[in-house]
């Protein structure tokens, strides 16, 4: 080595020519280090741990989880209804119109001077004297529960027809993905304005007196066209994940060595593809919200006095110049809960997908 | 029941649908008519270029296709597709592709206990994991590494981890489908010397499809050639490779590459002209025919068959 090292030619100033003599012999140790791999933990923890390391995911998941404690939380301490007009001792207060954030009325003021407590309107009041912050909260409550219920059942129907679909191919699968490309195809809008319309004739009586009728039919339709449109885009995306894992050589080796197809699906087939299924869920969530605040905000969502974030925002349209909190209010909680969805969604498939592991 | 041979393939046909038209299918013989044996702890060479059908030879013996034509027996029994969950313990196989073949969600020792598991060969967990690090030492794995995922070893060390799950059922005839290709020629070597040492310790048979010949010689007994789904050359390792008789092995030899320049200069080179036929559109009569330089009118009519020629090779070709 060393004398090989000191025939070879004299190295020009400018070439690029590697100096060997400045090359040292790794020790010992240095070979073991190379040797050594990372730490090794199961791919949960392994996803969590990385997880933890994206502040933009970490920051979003705290402000999910805040959300979430007020929404449970608020009602039970802010004495006020989000669906009736503010009374100040018993009393209806009609005076309480329109006010700005922490502002109290005349009857309010009066009955502190009495010795009374009154608790701030957070977030002032609107025109029928409602508390806003609470309308703002029952909003949250209505737009995320909105979110969660059609994405599972996005969820649920998309994996049961894209697994179908893709677990059984052919003919099978021909005539299912020309189903879902029909469906793809259909205008999401008019749809749901056409539902809504034909569920208002049709469910307005019948729905009388149950629970359902405080959603409305307006937000009856869109769980509906929810469940009849939008399961698609998850539908493929399972049939795509399966067929995929389905000809990977690890699953013609597991059947080599005997596995049936049950322990074929549940320990090769699911595990390979229930992250991608969970992150896309996630990433559901802030669509279903998004569709539901805009059709709320064309007067297509929640029936009053049910708020949600979209009608609020509707509503405060009408005082958009004296009153702009109004306005702000909604809007805000409506941009953060979906953007912290998307920022856990993208987390989330950068800590679980491990192709993307460094 | 039992015979001299451990694996007799007769007269193998795996022909692949493929859709041409809208409600039209063309088969593709991928496999068509392939016979030859295997004695008990013998290594079978398969060889041939890119698309023969090699890769399909092997799966269609172990039942991951269902083949269209013609019989397999282990030890003189047919096997059938109700029988073989018995014969999988017998036959293994390791993939081409150490990359695709293991499962990222699973640990390496889960990996090479699914044999075990599947056909429930432990009583207890302590007997499991005892046998999954016999088995890593065996191939040369470290035994700290059992609890970590594939996608963090290299790919040498991740064709140990395919081959010691093969092993894992304690099988006497193993399928190693391009077992090296995908691996640097350093660990190449390494991993084929394992081959011959497992094979000398634990008398295993393989069947071991390559398209490189020198490997192929290093560690055959015979040697096999396939072109377009059929045999068209096989006999003893050594007769083979310096006394090929087929003309398309003799093409693929002189493909390979000489170390020695002035050997290589002196050696001339057969070079093929034109593509490869498509499976699907066959020649007629004999598959080398388009591209042989001996073709004659004999050869587009009738189909040859494999004969015995004087140094024991069997061939198939009408050319003398
Ligand atoms: N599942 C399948 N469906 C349809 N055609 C197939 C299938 N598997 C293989 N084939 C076709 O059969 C032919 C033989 O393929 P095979 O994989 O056996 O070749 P090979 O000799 O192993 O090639 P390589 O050296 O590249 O691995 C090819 O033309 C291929 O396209
Ligand atoms: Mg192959």
């Amino acid at each position: 080595m060393e004398k090989a090292v000191q025939q070879m030619p004299k190295k020009n100033l400018l070439s690029s020519q590697i100096d060997l003599s400045k090359f040292e012999k790794a020790t010992e140790e240095e070979k073991r280090q190379q040797d050594v791999m990372s730490e090794s933990t199961t791919f949960f923890k392994d996803g969590m741990k990385r997880l933890m390391k994206n502040p933009l995911a970490v920051g979003s998941m705290i402000f999910l989880i805040l959300v979430i404690l007020v929404i449970i939380f608020a009602p039970m301490i802010v004495p006020y209804d989000y669906a009736s007009i503010n009374t100040v001792n018993g009393v209806r207060d009609k005076g309480a119109k329109n006010m700005k954030p922490f502002e109290y009325s005349e009857m309010e003021l009066e009955y502190m001077a009495q010795g009374g407590t009154v608790f701030p309107h957070i977030m002032g009041t609107d025109e029928q004297c409602r508390d806003y912050f609470m309308r703002v909260v029952y909003g949250t409550r209505v737009s995320l529960s909105v979110g969660l219920v059609a994405s599972v059942m996005v969820l649920i129907i998309g994996l049961l027809y894209g697994s179908i679909s893709g677990y059984f191919g052919g003919k099978v699968d021909l005539v299912m993905m020309r189903i879902v490309d029909i469906i793809y195809s259909l205008p999401d809008l008019l749809m749901v304005i056409l539902l809504s319309v034909v569920l208002q004739a049709t469910l307005g009586t019948a729905l009388e007196g149950t629970i359902l009728a405080r959603l409305g039919s307006n937000l009856i339709a869109l769980f509906v066209v929810y469940a009849l449109l939008y399961w698609v885009g998850m539908a493929r995306l399972v049939r795509g994940q399966i067929l995929t894992i389905k000809n990977n050589d690890y699953v013609l080796a597991a059947k080599a060595t005997g596995a049936k197809s049950g322990r074929i699906i549940k320990k090769h087939i699911i595990p390979n593809c229930i992250s991608v299924i969970f992150i896309s869920t996630a990433l559901q969530v802030p669509s279903a919200i998004f569709t539901e605040s805009y059709l709320s905000f064309l007067g297509l969502g929640v029936a009053n006095p049910m708020p949600s974030l979209g009608s609020l925002a509707n509503y405060a349209r009408g005082g958009l110049n004296s009153y702009p909190y109004k306005l702000l209010f909604p809007a805000v909680v409506i941009i953060l809960i979906v953007l912290s969805f998307n920022l856990l969604g993208d987390g989330l498939r950068d800590a679980f997908d491990p192709k993307l592991k460094k | 029941m039992s015979s001299e041979y451990l694996v007799e393939v007769k007269d193998l046909k795996q022909y692949f649908p493929i859709k041409t038209g809208f409600f039209k299918t063309t088969p593709l013989k991928a496999v068509d008519g392939v016979s030859f044996d295997i004695k008990p702890g013998e290594t079978l060479g398969l060889v041939g270029e890119s698309g023969c059908g090699k890769t399909t030879v092997g799966r269609s013996i172990l039942r991951l296709y269902e083949p269209t034509g013609g019989s397999v027996k282990y030890m003189g029994e047919e096997i059938t597709a109700s029988n073989m969950q018995e014969h999988r313990k017998h036959m293994q196989m390791v993939f081409q592709d150490p990359y695709s073949s293991l499962n990222p969600r699973m640990t390496v020792e889960d990996i090479i206990g699914e044999p075990l598991d599947v056909h429930k060969l432990y009583s207890s967990k302590q007997e499991r994991r005892e046998k999954i690090l016999g088995l890593m030492e065996l191939v040369g794995l470290n035994a700290e590494h059992a609890t970590r995922y594939a996608h963090e070893f290299s790919g040498g060390q991740r064709q140990r981890i395919g081959i010691a799950r093969a092993l894992a059922v304690d099988p006497k005839f193993i399928v190693c489908d391009e077992a090296v290709s995908a691996l640097d020629v350093s660990i190449q070597a390494q991993v084929i010397n394992m081959f011959e040492d497992l094979q000398e310790k634990l008398g295993v048979a393989y069947l071991f499809i390559a398209h490189d010949l020198l490997v192929v010689k290093h560690i055959s007994n015979r040697i096999a050639v396939m072109y377009l789904g059929r045999v068209v050359e096989i006999g003893e390792a050594d007769e083979v490779y310096n006394n090929p008789q087929h003309p398309y092995t003799q093409s693929l030899l002189s493909a390979v590459p000489i170390p020695d320049p002035i050997i290589a200069k002196k050696s001339q080179r057969i070079v093929l002209t034109g593509d490869v036929p498509s499976p699907m559109n066959m020649p007629s009569g004999c598959a080398f025919r388009t591209r042989c330089r001996f073709a004659t009118e004999q050869c587009a009519q009738e189909c040859p068959s494999l004969t015995e020629r004087k140094n024991g090779s069997q061939v198939a070709c009408f050319h003398q």
